[in-house]
């Protein structure tokens, strides 16, 4: 399973995995317009958290028994059988918000125009995602564990 | 008909405990046996398909090649009334036999109908399964007002599709505010507040004595005399534990089937979960019943580790709930208000349009309301299942940009690693003891 983690000495709050995540998840990809004038507005599926000297960014941990998956009311969240990554079915979402309360890392957030839940995809089609590639700190990592058999 | 692993209920702990058991046991026969005609469809999603906002085919839970995928016999439409537990063997009312190695019921819950004078008119409805939505659709027709009884998460939800649908609608609750049983007072007059500006009726306080009309009904008199019209009736007062099965054998039920931290009842092969069963709920630290559909499908996960021979315990469940109708969100998990007493602290912050609340006993949290801003409530949500002492941040819990960053170092890192696959990682170690769920 693939998953980016931190290494939280190198980060230093900047911000910037969560600017490059919301341009990637934006339909012009230039980083003016997705800021400035895209409807709807693209949103970042990591945020940074900050307390003082800590900070750390947040993005879904794509877990082995993920809590979101199993309180999902639709079958929208689901696990993937090959990837094994957490993926939601933007069809099949209707934006109740039970895998909000269910994630305990607060990894999910409300696109309050689609009513649809969004969250880390990791990148679809890039090799390694955005945030990563981006982070001038190299504070983040893309691990892929051996998957657990 | 014989089966390894057979299944009465093909809802969320019925699909849980068939997900889990082939995780682990891809071959031998698995039968869900079910009363509706159809494939797994999403219970909650019945209001969206009488709101017109999705099909049928929208609402299926899973993928419509998921038995055959899964190599599991689905029997649709076909009703279990008898259980015979030493001959390990049920029988539906079509007079199939099926013998099965290990049983699991989820057959769910009843919807309450409380004795209302004249509630056999046409025009009176439930509204727990996609049958009750069908009939209330068929009905409607040039329908124009509607009194919902009962002021809890299925009146609600309703009363969001009939108004949806272009109706008139009365909500009768019996106390004195809605959704009184997950909400504190202060939340519950938030959420009546966006449906009284939907242009919904709420008369709190009142019960329904009498449905008028004829054949058909046509309004209904309350219990201080007064009397409107309406068109058609929604019963709305919730479920009860659908344990007619095991009335008649030596299962134990209380006010649903009582069973272990395993989901399983006093027979060494018959699990339970979901609706129908009194599950621990950690928060209570006490069986109760809690008929949400998250912790049915954790609780069938649970049931179906056990059934397949991997011994998996359950954390145990609690009250949870996200609403977002008529456009406002809510989320409340555990207790929604705190007892009188000493033992409680509670904190709270409210704006125009937003409320928080924590409510922390020993400083563990013990029950959350969230309206409006939810997104951070899934952190506070793990503190209380994971039962962390939160002492060292607990003023920080409502701040506004609360997150992992105030938890102590050691707990954010556990956080931010993936937690492990307990299932997995149990697999080769099975008889060396027994693993718990994530969570605990």
């Amino acid at each position: 399973m693939k998953r980016v983690y931190v290494k939280e000495e190198a980060c230093i709050g900047c911000g910037l995995c969560q600017v490059y995540c919301q341009l990637e998840h934006s339909q012009s990809k230039d980083l003016i317009k997705a800021f400035k004038k895209e409807t709807p507005r693209p949103l970042p599926r990591v945020h940074v958290e900050r307390n003082v000297e800590v900070s750390f960014p947040i993005q879904c941990r794509h877990c082995t028994e993920p809590w979101c998956v199993y309180s999902c009311l639709t079958g929208a969240m689901h696990k993937e059988s090959i990837s094994d990554e957490v993926v939601v079915d933007m069809e099949k979402c209707i934006g109740c918000w039970t895998c909000i309360v269910a994630c305990p890392c607060g990894a999910l957030s409300r696109d309050l125009d689609s009513k649809t839940v969004i969250k880390c995809d990791l990148c679809p089609g890039r090799e390694i995602p955005a945030c990563v590639i981006n982070c001038p700190n190299e504070a983040l990592v893309l691990s892929a564990d051996e998957k657990r058999e | 008909m014989q089966t390894k692993y057979l299944i009465i209920g093909n809802s969320a702990g019925g699909i849980g405990a068939a997900e889990a058991i082939r995780q682990v046991d891809k071959e031998s026969a698995l039968t869900i046996v079910s009363e509706e005609p159809y494939p797994a469809y999403s219970r909650p999603l019945i209001s969206k398909y009488l709101a017109g906002e999705r099909t049928f085919e929208e609402i299926l839970f899973r993928p419509v090649n998921f038995y055959e995928q899964n190599n599991i016999t689905l029997l649709p439409g076909k009703k279990v009334t008898h259980l015979e537990l030493d001959a390990q063997t049920a029988w539906s009312e079509d007079g199939t036999q099926i013998a099965w190695d290990k049983l699991l019921l989820a057959v769910g819950g009843n919807p309450i109908f409380p004795k209302i004078k004249g509630s056999d008119k046409r025009g009176v409805f439930t509204f727990t399964n996609l049958d009750d939505a069908k009939a209330v659709d068929r009905f409607l027709g040039s329908a124009r007002k509607a009194v919902v009884i009962g002021g809890g998460l299925i009146g609600i939800s309703v009363t969001e599709a009939l108004v949806k649908r272009g109706f008139d609608v009365v909500v009768v609750e019996m106390k004195h505010r809605i959704l009184n049983t997950i909400l504190d007072q202060r939340a519950s007059l938030m959420a009546e507040e966006v449906l009284k500006q939907a242009g919904v009726e709420i008369v709190a306080g009142h019960t329904v004595v009498e449905i008028n009309g004829r054949e058909t009904a046509e309004g209904v008199t309350l219990d201080n005399g007064e009397t409107m019209t309406c068109d058609l009736v929604l019963v709305a007062i919730g479920v009860s534990p659908r344990s007619e099965l095991a009335l008649d054998t030596k299962l134990e039920v209380n006010r649903g089937i009582v069973v272990d931290r395993h989901l399983a009842t006093n027979h060494p092969d018959v699990y339970a979960c979901g609706d129908v069963v009194e599950a621990y709920d950690f928060v209570y630290e006490d069986n109760r019943l809690i008929p949400i559909w998250p912790n049915a499908y954790i609780g069938g996960r649970i049931a179906g580790f056990n059934m397949a021979g991997i011994p998996t315990k359950y954390p145990g469940g609690t009250a949870m709930n996200s609403l977002n109708y008529f456009g406002i969100d809510i989320v409340s998990a555990g207790m929604p208000t705190a007892p009188n007493n000493d033992d409680y602290e509670v904190m709270s912050k409210q704006e125009t349009s937003t409320y928080q609340k924590v409510i922390l006993k020993d400083n563990f949290i013990a029950g959350m309301i969230s309206v409006g801003n939810i997104e951070k409530s899934g952190i506070i949500f793990g503190l209380m299942r994971d039962k962390i002492n939160v002492e060292s941040f607990k003023q920080s819990l409502l701040a506004d940009n609360f997150g992992l960053a105030f938890f102590p170092q050691a707990l954010w890192r556990e956080r931010l690693e993936a937690p492990p696959g307990l299932l997995l990682q149990s697999v080769p170690s099975i008889q060396t003891g027994e693993k718990t769920f994530v969570g605990e």
